[in-house]
């Protein structure tokens, strides 16, 4: 019998980390992943807080996406993965046997790297996860994927071609529709890989103000390697070393007084 | 000291750069390079000349023979006879057991591929075993599948199911529409699953993971995501079976094809004429080929141009759904 | 694999998937059901069952018991639900007719060694044999008349002679148009060439056939003089026609498939198109093109129609310039004469066994070539 998270997530006790803003939502206990026999993350212990926003970052292969992608179990569908240790959500093991992954990842949404709007209208976009998760009345639809792209900053730009092809736009505009068709389910976490990476300055700076606003209904966690970004944007860092978490903190304090000389060395930028 | 000064290497007159110029050129023109060549440009272009001898022999030919009476006649048992003669029977039965072909070979051909592609790990044996026979059904002569639809189809599944319905004479357990359309659809499965595979295959595996990110499962993503986007790749299968198995003969031979029929096939179990049997029997028994000449020639291009006209038919309907998938969806 | 599902399947999912698991089996189910069904008809050859000995030694009726069931039903070529569902009135009258039908055999046949021969046996089949009326050993398919002759020689020599022909001509036009449209003609050529010359494969056997009998036949005729019109050389020609485009589409994929590095390097050396095509790339391409003429070959030999609208007699003969009749040709001709588990029937459906073990083997042949070819090409060798 599949038991699914329960509706409204609480976290179980304020953290006594002078890092925490909120309570911690997510709690990575002592997680370890293999590709085969390589050791990709090793032994990682991490709380993330609510409703914050919290970046993960380290040189490339440090192995912040894979973290990322265990969050909702977008691991399980490479070959070969192991996962030791536990992923706590709202209290509950992610990784427990009778976890719905289905309704773990309807909670827990993502948006990647390169913005993969599927090729139907704007419109269809939204609409096809509210359709897959039971929304089916017109009216209903209209109304929520309204609310979506106002909250993505995109309504006004789209209101009058929501039915011409989203690939049609613009790389900055599909990533916030991308955007707006993850939080349409309403869920509690959004991971977010690299998000604008791929994007001019001024649609990262778009972007980077949307994440803002997001951060006041949605748990974030970010994974960028553009550590100014992190600056900007985030409350809590967590910087990786080729798969070992090195330090966490308010974001503050990691990028003006961080405890570890590797993190001081890196956002330092002494290597890269 | 070797070097050139500026004065001596760069040209003064305009005729010192034709100089320099010149001495990048060929020094001896290659004359065994400039034969091959010209001869594998002559292979091209004889292949082209071949092709476009037999399109206009047949389309000049025919196009005299052909009238509008020709198509739309059924014959009397005289074929050979131009005045009185007629196709639309052969016609009739070449689109029908074309179309129940179809009707088969379209969902298995794509629920194969898309086994292939989704769900198939490359390396297991069972993976390398059906790939290995959608190979070798592409290479079975022909005149095999003839056989195999008379050994199979009409003399065990037909007459076994003349037995369990009590039929007292031969009802299925003979040739019949049905049997041919089946025969052509084992004909023709590796073509469909080919073309739906490359057209599975051309979706990036990110809109795959967009799909699962939002909480939706493998078959909702199959079924809402992919299968539409491979659709044109899909009717393509289509098409290509389609244009195939209207021209083949072999394989219906004895399974369901008839010299003569006095009314049109109207049921699974009837025997149907056909364009291109047809075309065989004009040009193999016929008392006077001068007299059948044009005749033959009409059928041919009626042929020909009943491929071209499904052909086209499903080309068109592919650029639609394309249209639609890109701009609307 | 697509990608991982990367969930628990629900069992609606679970069943979807294990349905769509058992439709893709049934390539590999069809395949091994031509090959059982049609060699289910053709069993009863390869196990010396089949007796077209005209004169034979009948079992005379009141010895009906002194024989097993088994040898009964053989002798009265009964299937055995048939055998079953007479009793033993009606087996007695069976064996009656058959005494008669000995009667029936004309004088002349009764003293003819040829009578009293299984022409079904394997040495009648390949082996020459002096029939009489014949003034020395001959390889004869005749299975009409009251000496059926079921040699098969004539018909693999017809075969060989079609096919041969038909890809001598195709091969060296088929590999040298992929080399010219692979490695020496404009990019924008070869996008107009190659989907001409895949048209060529759409157009159906019988139209190659007619244009075959009523153009090709005369011109050649007038241009080679030879005496017969409708002959093997004809129809090896027309066939290659029909063979050119399947050669072409494998040797020129094989070509364009070889990497642009050794292209790039022959010509940063000086060498020029035609130099690069033939010393580097044509040898590197080498086992796909062999393939494609491997594939091609397999084409070529189960080609029916073609054949059968330009040949029709069945001779002897290695001259091209003779008609030949290909295995294909006889069973498509044949077959809705021969009488529906008669011995003319079974060695037709022998025959097609016999094919499709040909066509089986050298597609197999050839599909492996290209698999290693084609990891050769990525390293992996």
């Amino acid at each position: 019998m599949a038991e699914i998270l329960t509706p409204k997530l609480t976290p179980p006790e304020a953290s006594t980390a002078t890092a925490s803003i909120g309570a911690p939502l997510i709690e990575i206990e002592d997680v370890s992943l293999y590709y085969g026999a390589s050791k990709a993350l090793k032994n990682i212990s991490l709380k993330l807080d609510e409703k914050v926003v919290t970046a993960f970052i380290g040189p490339s292969g440090c192995g912040k996406s894979t973290l990322l992608r265990c969050l909702n179990r977008m691991n399980d569908l490479i070959d070969n993965v192991r996962i030791d240790g536990a992923i706590k959500i709202g209290g509950h093991n992610i990784y427990d046997g009778n976890v719905d992954v289905i309704e773990l990842r309807k909670r827990v949404g993502m948006v990647f790297q390169k913005s993969n709007p599927f090729p139907k209208s704007v419109y269809e976009n939204v609409a096809y996860g509210l359709r897959l998760h039971g929304v089916k009345a017109k009216s209903d639809l209209d109304a929520r994927i309204e609310e979506c792209l106002r909250a993505s900053a995109l309504w006004d730009e789209v209101k009058d071609r929501l039915h011409s092809s989203a690939l049609g736009l613009s790389g900055g505009q599909q990533q916030r529709l991308c955007i707006a068709r993850a939080i349409a389910i309403k869920p509690e976490v959004i991971l977010m890989d690299e998000p604008a990476s791929a994007l001019d300055p001024i649609a990262t700076a778009r972007i980077e103000d949307l994440i803002l606003d997001l951060k006041k209904e949605f748990t974030i966690v970010i994974v960028t390697h553009n550590m100014q970004q992190a600056a900007r944007i985030s409350d809590q860092t967590a910087f990786f070393y080729i798969g070992e978490l090195v330090e966490f903190g308010a974001t503050g304090k990691i990028f003006t007084n961080p405890s570890q000389k590797r993190t001081e060395d890196y956002v330092s930028g002494r290597f890269g | 000291m070797n070097t050139l000064t500026p004065s001596e290497y760069l040209p003064e007159k305009s005729s010192d750069t034709a100089r320099l110029t010149r001495n990048f050129r060929a020094e001896k023109f290659d004359f065994w390079s400039f034969f091959f060549s010209g001869l594998t440009g002559l292979a091209t272009l004889f292949i082209l000349g071949i092709l476009a001898t037999i399109l206009l022999n047949i389309i000049i030919n025919g196009w005299s023979a052909i009238s509008w009476h020709f198509v739309s006649t059924i014959p009397k048992k005289d074929f050979f006879d131009a005045n009185t003669t007629g196709v639309l029977p052969m016609i009739v039965g070449t689109a029908f057991r074309v179309i129940v072909m179809t009707i088969f070979v379209i969902p298995v051909g794509v629920i194969t591929a898309i086994y292939l592609t989704e769900y198939a790990a490359n390396t297991s044996i069972i993976t390398r075993i059906i790939r290995a026979a959608v190979n070798n059904l592409a290479g079975v002569p022909s005149i095999v599948f003839g056989l195999f639809g008379l050994g199979f189809f009409i003399n065990f599944v037909g007459k076994n199911m003349d037995k369990l319905l009590h039929n007292s004479s031969a009802v299925w357990g003979q040739p019949a529409l049905i049997w041919a359309s089946l025969t052509l659809a084992v004909m023709t499965l590796p073509v469909v699953i080919v073309a739906t595979e490359e057209s599975l295959k051309a979706i990036p595996a990110g809109l795959r993971e967009a799909s699962l990110a939002l909480g939706a499962t493998k078959l909702e993503t199959i079924l809402k995501i992919v299968l539409p986007q491979a659709l044109p790749g899909i009717m393509t299968g289509g098409i290509l079976a389609v244009s195939r198995a209207a021209g083949e003969v072999a394989p219906i031979l004895f399974t369901g094809v008839a010299y003569y029929m006095a009314s049109l096939p109207g049921h699974l179990s009837d025997q149907f004429m056909d364009l291109g049997y047809h075309v065989f029997v004009l040009s193999t028994q016929s008392p006077n080929i001068e007299q059948t000449r044009p005749i033959l020639y009409a059928t041919v291009l009626v042929l020909l141009m009943l491929t071209f006209a499904l052909n086209i038919v499903a080309i068109l309907i592919r650029a639609r759904v394309r249209k639609k998938l890109r701009a609307l969806g | 694999m697509g990608i991982h599902r990367g969930h628990k399947a629900r069992p609606g999912e679970w069943l979807a998937e294990k349905f769509i698991f058992l439709v893709s089996l049934s390539a590999i189910l069809m395949v091994l059901l031509i090959f059982l069904f049609v060699a289910r008809e053709a069993l009863p050859v390869f196990l010396g069952q089949t007796d077209t000995a005209l004169v034979q030694k009948p079992i005379p009726p009141a010895e009906m018991d002194k024989h097993s069931p088994a040898e009964l039903q053989a002798y009265l070529e009964l299937t055995p639900e048939q055998y079953a569902k007479m009793d033993k009135a009606t087996l007695r009258t069976l064996m009656d007719v058959k005494v008669e039908a000995q009667d029936d055999v004309p004088e002349a046949f009764r003293n003819d060694p040829d009578a009293h021969i299984n022409t079904t046996e394997w040495q009648y089949l390949v082996q020459s044999h002096k029939w009489s009326g014949y003034d020395k050993p001959e390889y004869i398919w005749q299975p009409v008349g009251e000496i059926k002759k079921f040699n098969i020689i004539p018909l693999f020599v017809g075969t060989l002679k079609v096919t041969l022909i038909g890809l001598l001509f195709a091969v060296p036009l088929a590999v040298g148009a992929a080399i010219y449209v692979s490695q020496l003609a404009r990019p924008r050529a070869r996008e107009i060439i190659k989907p001409a010359i895949e048209l060529l494969s759409g157009i159906p056997s019988v139209v190659v056939g007619v244009f075959a009998l009523l153009v090709m036949a005369t011109v050649l005729q007038s241009i080679f003089h030879y005496q017969t019109r409708l002959n093997a050389f004809v129809a090896g020609i027309a066939l290659g026609f029909a063979v050119i485009p399947v050669i072409f589409s494998i040797a020129e994929d094989a070509l364009t498939s070889v990497p642009r590095a050794y292209t790039q390097g022959a010509l940063a050396l000086g060498a020029s198109r035609w130099q690069t095509a033939w010393q580097i790339v044509l040898p590197a391409a080498l086992p796909g093109v062999f393939a494609a003429a491997v594939l091609g070959f397999g084409r070529a030999i189960g080609e029916t129609m073609i054949v059968l609208m330009v040949c029709s007699a069945s001779v002897m003969s290695w001259s091209i310039f003779d008609s030949a009749r290909s295995i294909t040709t006889t069973i498509a001709a044949e077959m809705a004469e021969a009488v529906n588990g008669g011995p003319h029937y079974r060695i037709l459906f022998m025959l097609g066994a016999l094919l499709f073990a040909a066509t089986f083997i050298s597609n197999m042949i050839g599909d492996f070539v290209i698999h290693r070819f084609k990891l050769k090409l990525e390293g992996k060798r």
